[in-house]
């Protein structure tokens, strides 16, 4: 039992562990799982650093005029013109990598976060609405969601830049189409079962509404395994998007994220200079490590029903 | 038997004739290429020139039904940038790619199933443990991160292979390949082992789970009561067992190993058809973009076709059940 | 004569996280040639740890932590893996509880027959393939020739537990094991597989070890009868005299909770209660707790075995129908 767990299960008396509530019982297995726990920190921490990064980091790698060329290539360490330490080195064209790290980072997360949940709206609308409409209409949206997800997301991204083209918001349009359809299935699937159950017979013989049914009865109940293909698909887009941006069909140079540094490190691996792809690529790392981690232990405390 | 294969082929045609459709409709309603094929000097009447000569002037649909005229018979149009036929290019750098996949997904398969059955026969070692961290990892790794990685530890500090291109080839039967030299085997050894990362971690989970289920089953439990040895037993009763959901999952896999290798091709320069594509996607060279596409989706089908008729080699349950509906 | 099989002091333990489960603690009981033992008891008993504790076929967690098990009067405990592997088949041999399970269901018939001749006897493929066939044959499967080449799946239940006889009988060993083996047959199918097994007993004098709860199953079948509780054999005796006049209370219940004959409308008796979590035993008679003629004395020590002529012997502080044993 890791230490996070002592203190509620102390505080509350063994009368009152029955009662308690739903959140408190999820959190605290969630928390049982010690690597999970480290996982959630880490994610927490990067999301703070990138928040604050325009506080805490040494440089502003947008502002052209504290970037000297001059500081180019320096090795981890090294102290830059302007005299502060670059720890991580220096990048192609002098910026410190320490800054364009904590800063790609709030790029990288953002495209991540934002595909996430777009895709997760759109596809639970589409998925509860083919388990609502049924007959033909379910039978095409279900055809389109399985021939979506025959394809290698990979390939469908690389498509769909090639015809909208790179900038931020033209890669969320495409990681949400190459992720809308885990949700719909998953929604559909879950909506279908929970259709069948009582409380939704009961509502619907009370003469609730089919959006109130949908709303409050339904969606809560499907929520659970949305959680959990939010965190996995988060993760995933932002491997994917750095996967596109290294590639040279993500993101432009003026949105530098992880995927960015890492693809104009690239160049000066072979010679040698490693840290200008390494460092943002551990950073990279470490963000879709800490995010899977959280959300396998989500997978096996929301959802038992589900294999690892 | 015969009819099961007929429907499978009939709707094979149908999927691709779907994403002939959407491929068309997809590539070409963004974007005009024409820009991307004309120098700035040239005035207007040059542009539409330029534009008739490729066609472009035409309406969308029109182009549509010449452009599926010409499907029909094989040829997918012509290269803006190499002025090629766009198939032929791709056609010509098709073998590259798959000799990458292919050696890939023996990788995967070699290295993947003894580590996955080991831990499924194993769960409570250490080792097993290992190795079901190894194949999490795997999971998560970006592929190029990971083609990075493999670049700084095995080219640039150790020196052992190299980092890109492929190496000598020997035509065979038409086909070139780099797998009858030591040094291309050099070569392929990098990108194979990059590609094959992702298929190895899932080969590891499918046999370990198999591995898992099948040795608490009564047959395994019989099969040692009848006196048969331990690798009798691992090699036929629990491997033939756990072989088929791997060669479903791995054959339906081998697509996307083809779609990944646009990744891998591009960090080792392997000069294969992803490459191609990558190229292609940053010049808007939309026919060669349509002909890749064309051409992995008709290898997704057969590929699919042939994992349906090997599954139903393995799995004598599945044969019974097609041949009585 | 010496028996086929002589099980002293058996203690099979499975170290779970819960505790230690005593699944079996402190069997002893012998099966002479050609003799069909019934073990009896509920699911839970250690009946079947037994049976495979004699195969050898204890996985951990659990684990043989003490006693003899001789078969023809080999040691088998201690045997290492390839040594009990020779003894497999060879023999002493297994049959299942359900035959849906027992067959790979993606090798053919032949296949799994012959790997079962030739991992004891270095022969052909060919003559192989003619033992299995004449085995099938044997257990009353028609057609063998083509029954070979099918599988599992194509065989129903019965005729899988047939194809699963048949092997257990291709090196005719001195004694076969069978776990409950008729209980997922249907009743019909049930007396068949019992005829067929009693008459190719007799024939080839193999020994038999019949794992069973059914009580009815044993009454037709057994020589000697062995009830098991919670770990241990509580009574043992020749099939009818143990059937006719039960020592055991134990006994006496699972006999009024059978449908008696010629007595229709009688109620049926229950055990009340169930049985005991094998992690935590009472510390005095196992059964104690559910007797109806629990004494102080019962719930303070476990009761030894008793032992009484004719082979006879209950492990109870107050046995039952003393005066039937007596006479």
């Amino acid at each position: 039992m890791s230490e996070a767990t002592l203190p509620t299960a102390a505080a509350a008396p063994p009368v009152e562990a029955k009662e308690e509530t739903p959140f408190r019982r999820f959190a605290r297995s969630f928390f049982e799982d010690r690597l999970a726990t480290f996982g959630l920190g880490l994610f927490v921490l990067i999301v703070l650093l990138a928040l604050a990064a325009p506080l805490i980091a040494p440089q502003n790698p947008y502002d052209l005029a504290s970037v000297d060329v001059m500081d180019s290539r320096l090795p981890p360490g090294d102290v830059a013109g302007e005299g502060f330490t670059m720890w991580l080195g220096s990048d192609g064209v002098g910026r410190d990598l320490l800054s364009g790290i904590l800063y790609g980072l709030r790029i990288s997360l953002m495209v991540g976060a934002f595909s996430g949940i777009l895709a997760a709206g759109v596809g639970m609308a589409i998925g509860l609405i083919a388990a609502y409409s049924g007959g033909r209409t379910e039978n095409i949206i279900m055809r389109i969601v399985d021939l979506q997800l025959s394809l290698p997301s990979v390939l469908v991204a690389l498509i769909l830049v090639a015809g909208l083209g790179k900038g931020v918001d033209k890669i969320i349009i495409a990681l949400v189409m190459v992720q809308w359809a885990y949700y719909a299935r998953t929604v559909r699937g879950s909506a279908l079962v929970e259709r069948r159950k009582e409380y939704v017979e009961a509502a619907q013989s009370l003469g609730l509404s089919h959006a109130r049914t949908v709303f409050r009865h339904i969606l809560p109940n499907c929520l659970a395994p949305v959680i959990v293909i939010v965190t996995v698909q988060t993760a995933h887009a932002i491997s994917l998007e750095a996967t596109l941006s290294f590639l040279g069909v993500g993101l432009p140079q003026t949105e530098p994220s992880l995927g960015v540094l890492i693809a104009n490190g690239f160049q000066y691996m072979l010679s040698g200079k490693y840290w200008i792809s390494v460092f943002p690529g551990i950073a990279l790392l470490l963000t879709i490590v800490s995010i899977n981690l959280v959300g396998d232990r989500l997978r096996d405390v929301l959802n038992p029903r589900l294999e690892k | 038997m015969l009819a099961f294969v007929l429907r499978r082929l009939a709707q094979a045609l149908f999927v691709i004739a779907a994403m002939l459709v959407i491929v068309f409709f997809g590539v070409n309603v963004v974007g005009d290429p024409i820009y991307m094929l004309i120098s700035p000097e040239m005035d207007q009447q040059q542009i539409a020139e330029t534009a008739r000569a490729l066609g472009l002037d035409r309406p969308i649909w029109e182009q549509f039904l010449i452009f599926l005229k010409n499907a029909v018979q094989g040829d997918l149009g012509r290269s803006f940038v190499h002025g090629e036929s766009a198939i032929k290019l791709i056609l010509h750098r098709m073998p590259a790619t798959l000799e990458l996949a292919f050696v890939a997904l023996f990788m995967a398969i070699l290295i993947g199933l003894p580590l996955g059955l080991y831990a499924g026969l194993k769960p409570e070692s250490r080792i097993s443990r290992l190795i079901m961290a190894i194949s999490i990892l795997g999971f998560s790794l970006p592929t190029f991160w990971v083609g990075l990685m493999l670049i700084l530890t095995f080219a640039v500090s150790l020196g052992w292979l190299p980092a890109t291109g492929r190496g000598p080839t020997v035509s065979i039967l038409g086909i070139d390949t780099s797998l009858l030299s030591l040094k291309g085997w050099q070569h392929v050894a990098l990108p194979a082992l990059n590609l094959a990362l992702l298929k190895i971690s899932l080969v590891i989970r499918l046999a370990r789970a198999g591995a898992r289920e099948a040795a608490l089953m009564d047959y395994v439990k019989f099969a040692r009561a009848k006196g048969l040895s331990q690798s009798r037993i691992i090699g036929v009763h629990i491997l033939k067992n756990i072989m088929i959901p791997i060669v479903t999952v791995l054959g339906l896999e081998f697509g996307s190993l083809v779609a990944f290798s646009v990744v891998t091709e591009t960090i080792f320069a392997w000069p294969g058809m992803g490459r191609l594509l990558l190229e292609a996607i940053t010049r808007l060279d939309r026919p060669v973009i349509v002909a890749y596409v064309m051409v992995v989706v008709v290898l997704f089908v057969t590929i699919n076709l042939l994992v349906d008729l090997i599954y139903s080699a393995l799995d004598p349950r599945v044969r019974l059940t097609e041949a009585t509906s | 004569m010496a028996p086929v099989l002589e099980v002293a002091g058996l203690k099979t333990h499975f170290f779970t996280r819960a505790g230690t489960v005593k699944s079996v603690d402190g069997v002893s009981f012998h099966v002479d040639r050609g003799e069909v033992l019934g073990l009896v008891g509920e699911s839970g008993s250690g009946k079947s740890v037994t049976g495979f504790s004699v195969m050898g076929l204890i996985d951990p967690p659990g684990k043989i932590v003490e006693g003899s098990i001789k078969l023809n009067g080999k040691e088998l405990i201690g045997l290492d893996e390839e040594g009990f592997r020779k003894v497999r088949g060879r023999e002493v041999a297994m049959i299942f509880q359900d035959p849906m399970m027992t067959l790979n269901p993606v090798l053919r018939v032949d296949t799994q027959m012959i790997e079962a001749v030739t991992a004891h006897d270095k022969v052909s493929h060919k003559a192989a393939r003619e033992r299995a066939r004449d085995a099938l044959a044997k257990v009353g499967i028609p057609s063998p020739e083509e029954r070979l080449n099918a599988y599992p799946h194509q065989f129903s239940g019965g005729m899988r537990q047939r194809v699963a006889i048949a092997i257990a009988l291709l090196h005719r060993p001195p004694l076969i094991i069978c776990d409950e083996p008729t209980t997922a047959l249907d009743v019909t199918i049930q007396s068949q597989i019992l005829a067929e097994m009693q008459s190719l007993c007799a024939e080839t004098g193999t020994a038999l070890v019949w794992i069973t709860h059914d009580l009815g199953v044993v009454a037709g079948l057994a020589d000697r009868i062995a009830v098991m509780y919670a770990g241990r054999i509580v009574e043992t005796g020749a099939v009818d005299p143990v059937l006719d006049t039960p020592l055991h209370p134990y006994t006496s219940g699972l006999l009024g909770s059978l449908p008696a004959e010629g007595e229709p409308g009688a109620p049926l008796r229950q055990i009340r209660g169930s049985t005991p979590s094998l992690a935590r035993l009472p510390q005095g008679c196992a059964f104690a707790p559910r007797c109806d003629y629990a004494q102080a004395d019962c719930l303070a020590q476990a009761p030894a075995v008793t032992a009484f002529p004719g082979e006879r012997g209950v492990r109870c502080h107050h046995p039952l129908n003393l005066a039937g044993v007596a006479a």
